[in-house]
């Protein structure tokens, strides 16, 4: 089905045709209209999950554990302050394996209250043990979201992937979308999922060597996920002729200077991109998909990285996965913190100003 | 559940979870929260509970259960401290409850957090003193039934773990209902109140003789006291029989006796009066 969807509205219609048993989730802006979309599906019979607009989001991950310890395929959505109040589930759901999916929708956080977009959400859960996506068009939304079953779903990997798109600049724009219209998925099949008929016991008591085992065990699934999530695009390229890629190249080949970004702002960079190489400056883009696990990041030329996000004292969080991937220095620039505007003019700017080395926050410094 | 646990012997916060569980059947999956009968289990990879057991986080008892329940046909049960249920988890149990979730709640109340060593929760009584309340807790005993009641559940109880007979019967009847159910269910612990271990059912039943603990049930929005209460209603023993008997009460005033009994007294008629 073709159609014209919003950023959210995408992720609704995948849920959709992932067909989820299992779903809870509770509202926030920008992510409302996730949820809301989702029980109009439900109420109109084409949903057949159950659907519990549970009291807060600690909830929704905790009843998305509960059905998924039974095996069961679930899905939730939540932006900003309620992915923080998940925190203590959102470790529940990778160290007991879980393969839910959840949509985040990139929000600042307070104080004082911002809705708009900010990484800074997602980036501070990194270490949460969830396998985290970023996109940065509607169709991608849609398509990532069923990549995601596929990912997190596979005997090798069983840990929850979080598809993070940001708030307002792509949950509420409107942009064409393809839906495929029907699962592509298999049923999961969840080893440990508990059984009456044979009974055991998930999450009890642990040893320091066990506990020790069951984390290296999870370790590994997260490296293995790689080669799943490389899988899980060559199949959905198959299907749909569309290409995703752990890092998304832009006039990189060539390239002397590479602007490393990820969601909404590297699509802006592309443009910047443009503009730069006509003026005879050999730029590309480096848009960074695939967070966690943190992908091969190997390019020649000198290195810009925006974040739209931060660590404080520590600086932007992309910057430090980038320089402790690649060991090479980095011009970091934070930029757009609370959904400051940025054009591709700003980023054309950002790179003629750039320098080896260093750290800016953008219209700040 | 199987022989030999790591809890404290007198416990009767295990033993209330072996006639649950007698009750509930081999049909059933158990969601425990952190607490005295989370961490008595057993170590991984041995458990000492032979239904499947679902461990959650100290405030996910009720939300978990919801994920569960709508997953399967088996009995939902939670057994929860009473500080998973009245304190931290109140907010989920809550909504919970709100839905009528298809599950049977049991929070056994030891009336402190046990597993942490004795620190106060909403349901430890006026006077008794714990590690943060060294004093003598200034405050009454949250109400968490009236809270739960509020929900107007298809059934809630309260039992002890001293009148086994009466838990097993309360889990049975609660498990023929659709939809929420709760029982309270008092289990006296000789580790955080202080009394010596073999005085557990001694103490359990002397809760109910002095009238500090009530038995009785809410059937479908009619309140019935329960037999061991109901025929001891208008002759207790006297309180101080129950406090002398645990440590957590030495030296409470002779003040903080009396506003016990007159807040124990309003509980009661308002009960009977219901
Ligand atoms: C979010 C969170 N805060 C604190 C704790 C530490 N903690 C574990 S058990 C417990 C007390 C449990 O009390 P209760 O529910 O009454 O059970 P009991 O130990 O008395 O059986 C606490 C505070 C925790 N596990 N999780
Ligand atoms: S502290 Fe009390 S409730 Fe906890 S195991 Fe020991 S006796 Fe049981
Ligand atoms: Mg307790």
């Amino acid at each position: 089905m073709k159609l014209i969807a919003t950023g959210n509205e995408a992720v609704a219609y995948a849920v959709l045709d992932a067909s989820p048993d299992f779903i809870a989730a509770y509202p926030i802006t920008p992510q409302t209209t996730i949820v809301e979309a989702l029980a109009k599906f439900k109420e109109s019979g084409k949903l057949k999950a159950t659907y519990i607009p549970v009291e807060s989001e600690h909830s929704a991950l905790s009843a998305c554990i509960g059905a998924g310890s039974m095996g069961k395929r679930t899905f939730t959505a939540t932006s900003s302050q309620g992915l923080l109040y998940m925190a203590e589930m959102l470790h529940w759901a990778s160290n007991a394996r879980l393969p839910i999916v959840m949509a985040n929708v990139n929000r600042a956080l307070a104080p004082g209250w911002n809705l708009w977009a900010d990484l800074s959400d997602s980036l501070s859960q990194r270490d949460a043990g969830w396998l985290q996506l970023y996109v940065s068009t509607v169709q991608e939304a849609y398509d990532t979201i069923l990549m995601a079953y596929r990912i997190s779903e596979d005997p090798n990997v069983l840990l929850p992937v979080m598809v993070n798109l940001e708030g307002f600049v792509l949950s509420h724009s409107a942009q064409p979308l393809e839906t495929l219209e029907g699962c592509y998925l298999e049923p999961l099949d969840l080893p440990h999922r508990l059984d009456t008929g044979t009974p055991h016991t998930l999450g009890n008591v642990a040893s320091p060597n066990d506990y020790f085992k069951l984390r290296r065990d999870a370790e590994n699934a997260a490296r293995k996920s790689a080669k799943v999530t490389r899988k899980a695009e060559k199949e959905l390229f198959e299907l749909t002729g569309r290409a995703y890629r752990p890092v998304m190249e832009y006039r990189c080949d060539d390239a002397d200077v590479i602007i490393a970004a990820m969601g909404v702002f590297a699509r802006e960079a592309e443009a910047a991109c443009d503009i730069l190489r006509d003026k005879g400056v050999k730029v590309g883009v480096a848009r960074v998909r695939q967070f966690r696990p943190f992908p091969e990041f190997d390019f020649d030329g000198r290195l810009i990285v925006i974040d739209r996000d931060y660590s404080y004292g520590c600086g932007g969080i992309l910057a430090q996965e980038i320089r402790a991937r690649t060991g090479k220095p980095v011009y970091s620039v934070i930029a757009g913190l609370g959904g400051q505007d940025m054009t591709y003019k700003d980023f054309v700017k950002i790179v003629i100003e750039s320098r080896e080395e260093g750290e800016r926050w953008w219209g700040i410094d | 559940m199987l022989r030999g646990n790591s809890a404290c012997p007198g416990c009767q916060a295990n033993l209330a979870l072996r006639h649950v569980l007698r009750a509930c059947g081999a049909d059933t999956i158990l969601i425990l929260t952190p607490g005295c009968s989370a961490a008595c289990q057993g170590i991984y990879p041995d458990t000492c509970i032979n239904v499947p057991v679902l461990n959650t986080a100290f405030a996910a008892g009720a939300s978990t259960a919801i994920g569960v329940a709508a997953s399967t046909d088996s009995n939902v049960v939670v057994y929860a401290g009473d500080g998973a249920t009245a304190d931290i988890g109140l907010a989920s149990l809550s909504f919970a409850l709100e839905y009528n979730t298809d599950f049977l709640y049991i929070c056994y109340d030891n009336e402190a957090y046990g597993n942490t060593g004795a620190q106060r929760s909403g349901t430890t009584p006026y006077g008794a003193r714990t590690t943060t309340t060294p004093g003598g807790k200034r405050q009454h005993k949250k109400d968490i039934d009236s809270i739960v009641c509020a929900h107007q559940i298809p059934y809630m109880a309260t039992a002890a773990a001293a009148y086994p007979d009466d838990l097993y019967r309360k889990v049975k009847k609660a498990l023929s209902y659709k939809g929420s159910k709760f029982i309270h269910v008092l289990t006296p612990c000789p580790t955080l109140w202080g009394f010596p271990q073999e005085k557990s059912a001694y103490i359990g039943k002397l809760a109910i003789k002095t009238g500090a603990w009530v038995l009785y049930e809410k059937d479908s929005g009619k309140i019935s006291i329960s037999l061991w209460s109901k025929n001891i209603l208008d002759k207790y023993l006297p309180l101080e029989d129950y406090l002398k008997a645990q440590s957590r009460f030495s030296g409470i005033s002779d003040k903080d006796i009396l506003e016990l009994k007159r807040n124990m007294n309003e509980s009661v008629k308002r009960l009977v009066q219901e």
